[in-house]
């Protein structure tokens, strides 16, 4: 048996991954890196609009702070989120990407003086301060009152993934590209590794750690249109979910994004409508600001794409071969703008439709996007219920997000989480809770095991297709576990779920090789896939209320009293056909910004019987520290500085508001 | 409806690690859909005539460089390659200068890891601790823009495959390499200068070894002005080498 021996495995090799990895090697110890592909390719690379963090360089910009940024974040999850986990991470953020920069991204930077830019369809001109010439600059996203979002032209998480992955090489991180995780080692309350399998060669090896973390990314190929890559199959999560202990946290809040070009799903950013560009109907009608008079084009994503879903079945949509789609027009936004700012967009329009979208209006769905649930974590990235197993970025629920993850504030998780994450496993593989004494045996009995499937797998006569079973599975989500949903819709979804899972059992392969063979990978991973896919199903059954992304149309409002909520899943005996789903409270008492109207979408919800009683007392301390500052009142309402590793509390600097 | 054509993909099927195979083009023949890119066409041989073929698809956007392969005799991103562009016949190649996995499939990873150690090539940040908690150094907007056309490099490995200097010399730097030396040179926050750069493509192995065929430039599926940067490079080279 292969075994590799280190501190701190980390499974996944995007910006998350290689950020704790970074972190751990600053710190002495030794890490590791897995990852399915090279980790310059990992999906972080394809983020194009940007990443939020309250600098307020832009006029646009200018008053901005880790408050408004915070306030932003908790209204976009509906009040899913964990409110202290925002606060960490919006007073981190601003120092990720000035630790970016000092890293080499090419931020895209602001320019003294008059611009021209595109503002609820009105070109109007703007005067950026001599005192911000040369900052950092942001642009207008979707859920913010300020202009927040910080970019590279429109290739933003590839520059940071680059700045990042040539920080791992200078830093001597270790990537063993092309070697997939398919099963963590674990004795019931301690993780100490996984059992790996070589893409390449199909050897097995044992990974022992004193620490390992899951940053595998999202899962958006549990559905049929999705905006994720090819390698987005939520294996991650299966991972935690198949040790029967680790939880998944809301595994039903599942983003779509509104702009997925038609019918490929691919994304073009959010950056387009952020920068005045406008969604219209197949009679050319702006129809947003006919829904959403406020926030139009740029309410938070999950109202938007619900919005574009509701104008469809008005018969608004342009119908076409593939079935209707909307329009999103950037022609306004000139053609030089689009040659500069969004210039992926551009080669997108061009190489997949064989349009010019300075001249073309672009044809758009909302398709899958993000995963908002994930493997459940305290603040620290530690699963609440494995110890030694830790998850960052988008596989994780730390959980920042809630309901509905706001637009560039992903990206930022993924860095942010590294910083905050890395130093708290550095922490525990430091102090004597990081000790691993697990058995040879047991790592060898976790090794024999995978082995033994794998081998069933190759000799399996059964008269299943993988690839069959992966294109129903993923056909059943887009049918029962979409933008709108309904019990009877979802109980259907749950039913198929469960019998494609028991036909799973019976895959036969065509190819029966054990090297690079991509019929097996499906096999083994579409079983995993399964179980993750019906811990969203199971879990959006069950939530009888709609909370950001979900929305289910048999109760459309949200409920407080009843749902204020995260949903856990478990898997707890592997011949199970469906998660164990419990729950656990979010205490309204302990928020500094008590659930309310989120200022765009749905004005009615059900209250939690404690939102008044802490809404008073929110507003009696805002009340008796008028004239202090606002760290102090924030402080008053709900510490947090003192969760944070002790080396990212200092407050951040910025332009003074009145600066000229 | 309107008759689809069908086309042939004629594919390399070659696996290395196993003794008895011979390198051979295996044909595919299937129908033509609207909008057809080669990622979808190789999903679909896969998942309906040959689950063994091996290649590599990832963000299949055009964004992260996974899938380069020789297409008709020429390096292109597969994913946005639109099978309509081509006629019936459509011959596929791994890319030449990189280790085979298997098939289509090739090992750019290491070779582009080996590339960044050997070249130094990350940010040799002026200050060794920034305060992050200070307002970031400023820089000017146009120079952000320049250093972010030459980071737009995906690594896909286009140029090394279209360059005659690497099909002679395997460790010869390529475009990617002499991209990234000009990449961070412009780059001010990086405190290395011509002479640290000469120590490391002041060479044949480097920027002299370039013949100037524009094979690079001509294939980038980035765009990059790579002929431009490497000209200069060798220009400022020579200088601090004499
Ligand atoms: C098209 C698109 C555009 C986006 N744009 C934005 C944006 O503008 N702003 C924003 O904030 N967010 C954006 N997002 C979201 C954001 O990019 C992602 O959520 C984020 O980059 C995820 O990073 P990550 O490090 O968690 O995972 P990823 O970057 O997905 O990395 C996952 C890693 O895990 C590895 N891996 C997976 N499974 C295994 C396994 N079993 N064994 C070993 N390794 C494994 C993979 O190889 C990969 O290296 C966008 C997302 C998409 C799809």
């Amino acid at each position: 048996m292969k075994v590799v021996y280190c501190d701190v495995l980390v499974i996944g090799g995007g910006l998350a991954g290689l950020r704790v990895a970074i972190g751990v090697r600053q710190r002495g110890l030794d890490a590791v890196v897995l990852s399915l592909v090279p980790p310059k390719r990992s999906h972080s690379a394809a983020a194009q609009g940007g990443m939020q963090a309250s600098l307020g360089n832009v006029v646009k910009g200018a008053g901005d702070s880790e408050d408004v940024h915070f306030e932003d974040t908790v209204r976009g999850s509906d009040w899913g989120a964990d409110q202290r986990v925002v606060r960490m991470f919006v007073e981190t953020a601003p120092k990720a990407v000035r630790e970016l920069a000092a890293w080499g991204v090419p931020w895209s930077r602001v320019r003294r003086g008059d611009r021209e830019v595109i503002i609820n369809g009105q070109r109007v001109t703007i005067t950026e301060r001599d005192a911000a010439h040369g900052l950092v600059a942001q642009r207008d996203f979707g859920g913010t009152r300020k202009w927040r979002t910080c970019y590279v032209s429109d290739g933003t998480g590839h520059a940071m993934l680059f700045a990042v992955g040539d920080q791992a090489i200078a830093h001597g991180v270790p990537v063993h590209e092309r070697r997939e995780a398919l099963a963590l080692i674990h004795d019931g309350s301690r993780c100490g590794g996984a059992v790996v399998r070589d893409l390449v060669t199909g050897e097995l090896i044992a990974y022992v750690a004193r620490a390992t973390v899951i940053a595998t990314g999202g899962a958006g190929r549990l559905y049929r249109v999705t905006t994720n890559a090819v390698i987005c199959e939520g294996i991650g999560a299966a991972l935690a979910l198949e040790t029967g202990v680790a939880a998944l946290g809301n595994m039903e809040a599942v983003q779509f994004h509104p702009t997925g070009i038609f019918p490929a799903g691919i994304l073009v950013t959010e950056g387009c409508r952020g920068d005045g560009g406008l969604l219209r109907d197949a009679a050319g009608h702006r129809f947003m600001p006919d829904y959403e008079p406020e926030k139009k084009e740029l309410a938070s994503r999950d109202v938007v794409s619900r919005r574009m879903a509701e104008h469809i079945r008005r018969g608004g949509g342009v119908p076409s071969h593939f079935g209707p789609h909307l329009w999103l027009d950037i022609t306004l936004l000139g053609r030089a703008h689009i040659e500069r700012n969004l210039r992926e967009v551009k080669e997108i329009c061009h190489y997949f439709l064989g349009i010019d979208p300075a001249k073309d209006w672009i044809p758009v769905h909302p398709a899958q996007h993000y995963t908002m649930g994930g493997i459940r974590t305290d603040h620290t990235g530690e699963s609440t219920t494995l110890r030694g197993l830790f998850a960052a970025g988008e596989a994780a629920c730390w959980d920042m997000h809630g309901f509905n993850r706001l637009g560039g504030n992903s990206v930022a998780e993924t860095v942010v989480a590294g910083m905050i994450v890395g130093e708290f496993v550095a922490d525990f593989c430091q102090s004597p809770r990081g000790n691993l004494d697990l058995s040879t045996a047991l790592i060898a009995d976790a090794v024999a095991a995978e082995r033994a499937a794998l081998d069933a797998l190759l000799a399996s006569r059964g008269d299943e297709s993988a690839d069959v079973l992966r294109a129903e599975m993923q056909q059943a989500m887009t049918d029962g576990v979409g933008i709108f949903r309904t019990g009877a819709d979802l109980e259907a979804a749950v039913a198929r779920l469960q019998e494609l899972l028991v036909r799973s059992r019976r895959i036969g392969l065509r190819h029966r090789v054990d090297g690079p063979n991509p019929e097996l990978v499906t096999a083994y991973r579409v079983r995993r896939m399964l179980k993750v896919a019906l811990a969203m199903a199971c879990g959006a059954l069950a939530r009888r209320e709609s909370r950001g992304a979900h929305f289910r149309e048999d109760f459309p409002r949200r409920d407080d009293a009843r749902w204020l909520c995260r949903t856990l899943a478990t898997w707890p005996r592997p011949g199970d056909s469906t998660p164990t789903l419990n729950y656990e409270a979010i205490d309204v008492g302990a928020m500094e910004l008590p659930p309310g109207w989120r200022g765009y979408g749905a004005r009615d919800y059900v209250d939690h019987p404690d939102t008044p009683q802490r809404a008073a007392q929110v507003a009696a301390t805002r009340e008796r520290l008028a004239g202090a500052g606002r760290e102090e009142v924030q402080q008053a309402l709900m510490p947090f500085r003192h969760l944070l590793p002790p080396r990212l509390r200092a407050g951040n600097d910025r332009l003074p508001e009145s600066a000229a | 409806m309107s008759e689809h054509r069908r086309i042939r993909i004629h594919a390399l099927r070659h696996n290395p690690r196993d003794p008895a195979s011979e390198p051979r083009l295996q044909t595919y023949e299937l129908e033509e859909q609207p909008g057809m890119t080669l990622f979808l066409a190789l999903s679909e041989i896969r998942e309906r005539q040959d689950p063994s073929l091996a290649f590599d698809f990832v963000c299949r956007a055009g964004i992260c460089g996974s899938c380069a392969m020789i297409v008709n005799g020429r390096p292109r991103l597969a994913c946005r390659t639109l099978t309509r562009d081509f006629p019936e016949d459509v011959t596929l190649l791994p890319l030449p200068g990189f280790e085979l996995i298997a098939d289509l499939s090739v090992d750019t990873g290491k070779w582009m890891r080996a590339l960044s150690e050997r070249l130094a090539a990350w940010l040799h940040a002026r200050q060794a601790e920034v305060d992050l908690s200070r307002i970031e150094e400023p820089m000017d907007p146009d120079l952000a823009d320049r250093i972010y056309e030459l980071d737009r490099c995906v690594e896909c490995g286009c140029c090394v495959a279209a360059c005659g200097t690497a099909r002679m010399r395997a460790d010869f730097v390529g475009a990617v390499g002499l991209n990234k030396i000009a990449r961070f040179s412009l780059d001010p926050r990086d405190r290395r200068g011509d002479g640290d750069y000469y120590e490391l493509v002041g060479d044949d192995l480097g920027v002299f070894g370039c013949m100037t065929l524009l094979g690079c430039q001509d294939v980038c599926p980035k765009e990059l002005p790579l002929q431009t940067q490497i000209a200069y490079l060798r220009r400022r080279m020579a200088r601090a080498g004499a």
